[in-house]
């Protein structure tokens, strides 16, 4: 008993002592002593998929963190499993989740038990612009062509766009509103399928991304006639018909006002302390510095705004009131 | 004759020894994959792909590719083996398949699939070489309504098929509709029957429903018969292997048919899996052991694996040419390309020539190096059926819950297997069929899907379904095969007619 006692007290010390060797380093910066998980509210293949898997890329290769970060999708209920996940994961500082529109527009839609303020928000990574697109087929090259087209066709005017009461449909409904005219909105299940149904004809008009759309604009079967922001995007290189990015009007110059951006931000479990939070905004200010991912922001024409800390809170504030006016306004509440 | 120069500098870039290793890695990585329920190809390729960053574009996509036919591939062992289909395109697989492995013809039965698999992608693989941009544009003729007009053939050609009373087809495939459309109603944003309960949020996911009613199911039933597998007494020879070679140009015109089924669905883009049941319902129709199918038939083994695989195969083509993703796995692989800084769409095949075609020409080399890693394992796997039950048993039982637990992560799905297991013996015993409901819960929310995007872009009219020739087409086929029993009765009549006034 006496020798297993005392092994039992040796034990003890060295463990003590390993304990405070090891918590002398961690006092200075925390740092991940887990596999973080990366939750993707959203399908394999899509936006924010990619960005998510991209970034998980660029910190394996460039050694950005010593634990691995594990990419998970949850794209139940329109990613209010995924939300619903991190939430039930307080004090968890080993879950980030990345984020689109439907951080408001799945529980403002299903009534699902979820608000933003649950997590821990993290940083604004970029925002995903909104650009109106034609068939290129089709005679009209401007805004107001377009509108008055479909004004002319009394509503027999088909807008595809990615899933129901999602930003899409958000966006469709704004541009009937500002304009004044009726499309049939048809829901698909991602931006890809999307801009097929254009190039397609099986549809009018579409407000795909940028980087749905762009590899049928450049093989000349669609046409950007607006983007949705308040500036012209900056990307100069020549895209198609020797038009870039930035030669695309916004839709506010072109008569409809109307301005939108998807969040892709980073948002993590509730009640994460100000150095977790700290440690992964340090870790996404390495990942924007590569080329990895200054590529994926050019070729996806994003909106590199990088956003952290209050002025962060208050751009996704401000957004969610956005986004409950305009839904409130287009009757796509949970009842 | 300028493509055929491309592809020979694809064979080049393709047979350099590193990228030849990374091809022989892909294929095994890809069967134990597919071996492995719920541990589905797109899965697999998704938790690969960051491995991938630091390599070229060509040997990534090398690589994961492979995984792609790997999985193919390997989704068919363990369909046949244990009535576990490893990926939802192989449940066609189990119908003849696992019967055959009961009778002690589990070598046969796998030899069967791996070639009519290699067939069927071999073909696709020629149909991409030859006529890639012209097929492009005829998946652009695909809106909702002619991608409904797909899913009513599917399920047309499959009613009817089974030897149970109709209305017991028809209360299995009610079930399974039921079962769809719970989640998210994707055309409204609305939940349907969740219950405010968040692990239905996602749904029911096929694979677990499958895993349970067939893989569970099977368990359970093999316990009440007296814990043994009946194909245990089988003595397995390499020679199997050319022996099933021998006999399998008899079935020419099922494999012809086959090809054309998968190459087809997989290009629409309806995928792989409907290409399966569709293919098998045909040819359950119009062979003439067709009475015999279900009872272990290799005519019932080649007919899904040759559509399957050219219908896997030829996924990847709208995927390539217009960026819309065929397939499950063609969906990560599409991300895959646009993390490389490939833009997959109409300038692909322009602009990145040498890419397209390593990739085409890997599809030639990669299919081969999966068939003959393959067939060299058919005795080792085919011996898998010698370990006694009793210990088999708690391995199958284990990796149906951890395949169960993949598909979302969660522990709910476990459960709901188990239910399903449970739901499976009962449906046995009462012979109830499952295939109806099986396939009503792979395309019942596409289905419904495409029916409501059609009608809603139609105002309410019914006539966008017979508004062109090809979706006109396409339901009228759709009809004649459901009413295939009464036609053919009609005939028959008609046949005798004329015979009696002769």
């Amino acid at each position: 008993m006496l020798t297993s006692n005392r092994i039992r007290s040796v034990g003890a010390a060295c463990l003590g002592g390993l304990l405070a060797m090891s918590a002398l380093p961690a006092k200075a910066a925390w740092e991940p002593t887990r596999p973080v998980e990366f939750i993707i509210p959203a399908g394999t293949g899509g936006g924010a998929d990619i960005m998510a898997r991209t970034i998980q890329g660029i910190v394996a290769k460039h050694n950005l963190m010593k634990q691995p970060m594990v990419v998970i999708n949850k794209s139940g209920g329109a990613g209010g499993e995924g939300f619903l996940d991190v939430k039930g994961s307080p004090g968890n500082p080993h879950k980030i989740i990345i984020t689109l529109s439907n951080l408001f527009t799945t529980p403002l839609a299903t009534g699902i038990p979820f608000n933003w303020k649950d997590l821990t928000p993290v940083a604004m990574l970029a925002l995903d612009e909104f650009i109106l697109w034609v068939n290129a087929e089709k005679p009209y090259k401007t805004v107001k062509e377009f509108i008055d087209a479909a004004k002319a066709a009394n509503g027999t005017f088909k807008m595809s766009g990615t899933g129901s009461k999602q930003e899409d449909q958000i966006i469709t409904e704004a541009i009937q509103k500002s304009a004044n005219v009726k499309f049939i909105y048809i829901p698909e299940r991602g931006g890809g399928a999307v801009a097929t149904q254009l190039v397609g004809n099986h549809v009018d008009s579409t407000v795909n991304n940028p980087n749905e759309a762009v590899s049928h604009w450049r093989a000349g079967k669609v046409r950007p006639l607006c983007v949705f922001d308040g500036k012209p995007m900056p990307y100069k290189e020549v895209i198609a018909d020797g038009k870039s990015w930035a030669d695309i009007p916004t839709c506010k110059s072109q008569g409809l006002d109307m301005e939108y951006l998807m969040l892709r931000g980073i948002f993590m479990s509730p009640k994460a302390t100000k150095e977790q939070v700290d440690y992964y905004i340090g870790l996404f200010q390495k990942v924007r510095e590569t080329p990895e991912w200054q590529k994926l922001m050019a070729d996806g024409a994003f909106n590199a705004t990088f956003m952290t800390g209050a002025d962060y809170t208050k751009w996704v504030a401000d957004a969610e009131k956005t986004h409950v006016e305009l839904m409130t306004a287009a009757g796509f509440l949970a009842k | 004759m300028e493509e055929i120069g491309h592809l020979f500098q694809g064979f080049q870039t393709v047979l350099e020894p590193y990228n030849i290793l990374l091809m022989a890695i892909g294929v095994l990585l890809g069967v134990i994959i597919g071996v492995l329920p719920g541990l589905g190809g797109a899965n697999g390729v998704a938790i690969l792909l960051p491995l991938t960053f630091s390599m070229s574009p060509t040997s990534a996509i090398i690589m994961l590719t492979c995984i792609y036919w790997g999985a193919l591939f390997g989704g068919a062992i363990t369909s046949v083996l244990f009535n576990i289909p490893g990926e939802p395109w192989s449940v066609a697989t189990t119908f003849d398949g696992y019967p055959m492995a009961r009778k002690g013809q589990a070598a046969e039965a796998l030899t069967a699939a791996f070639t009519s698999s290699f067939i069927g992608a071999l073909f696709a693989v020629i149909i991409i070489t030859l006529v890639a941009p012209q097929v492009a544009r005829f998946a652009l003729a695909f809106g909702p309504a002619e991608k409904f007009a797909v899913y009513f053939l599917a399920f047309c050609s499959f009613v009817g098929l089974s030897k149970e009373p109709p209305f017991k087809t028809i209360a299995a495939m009610m079930i399974g509709f039921a079962l769809a459309s719970i989640g998210l109603d994707m055309m409204t944003g609305q939940l349907r029957l969740t219950f405010g309960y968040t692990p239905l949020l996602s749904g029911v996911n096929f694979l677990i429903a499958v895993i349970g009613l067939f893989g569970i199911g099977e368990i359970l039933l093999t316990m009440e018969e007296g814990l043994q597998f009946k194909g245990s007494a089988a003595r397995i020879r390499a020679r199997v292997v050319w022996q099933t070679w021998l006999e399998m140009p008899k079935y020419w015109a099922t494999i012809i048919r086959s090809c054309f089924i998968g190459s087809w669905m997989g290009i629409t883009p309806a995928g792989a899996t409907p290409a399966s049941f569709m293919s098998y319902g045909i040819a359950k129709r119009i062979s003439k052991r067709g009475k015999h199918f279900g009872t272990g038939e290799v005519e019932g083994v080649i007919a899904p694996e040759v559509a399957n695989n050219a219908a896997g195969t030829s996924a990847l083509l709208p995927m390539l040419a217009l960026g819309v993703p065929g397939s499950p796995t063609a969906a990560v692989l599409l991300g895959g390309l646009m993390i490389w800084g490939l833009q997959p769409g109409p300038m692909l095949f322009i602009e990145q020539k040498e890419f397209v075609w390593s990739l085409i020409a890997s599809m030639y080399l990669g299919n081969l190096a999966g068939l003959i890693i393959v067939l060299t394992c058919v005795p080792l796997f085919a011996a898998i059926l010698r370990i006694p039950f009793s210990i088999i048993a708690p391995v199958i039982l284990v990796f149906c819950a951890i395949g169960a637990y993949s598909v979302n992560n969660s522990t709910f799905d476990v459960m709901l297997m188990m239910g399903f297991g449970v739901i499976g013996y009962l449906m046995k015993k009462c012979n109830y069929p499952m295939a109806p409901l099986v396939l009503a819960i792979v395309l019942g929310d596409k289905a419904e899907e495409s029916f409501r995007q059609s009608i809603l872009g139609s105002q309410g009219s019914l006539g966008v379904f017979f508004s062109n020739g090809l979706v006109g087409t396409i339901m009228t086929l759709g009809l004649i095969a459901a009413f295939w029993p009464l036609i053919s009765r009609g005939l028959d009549v008609l046949r005798r007619g004329v015979a009696a006034r002769a």
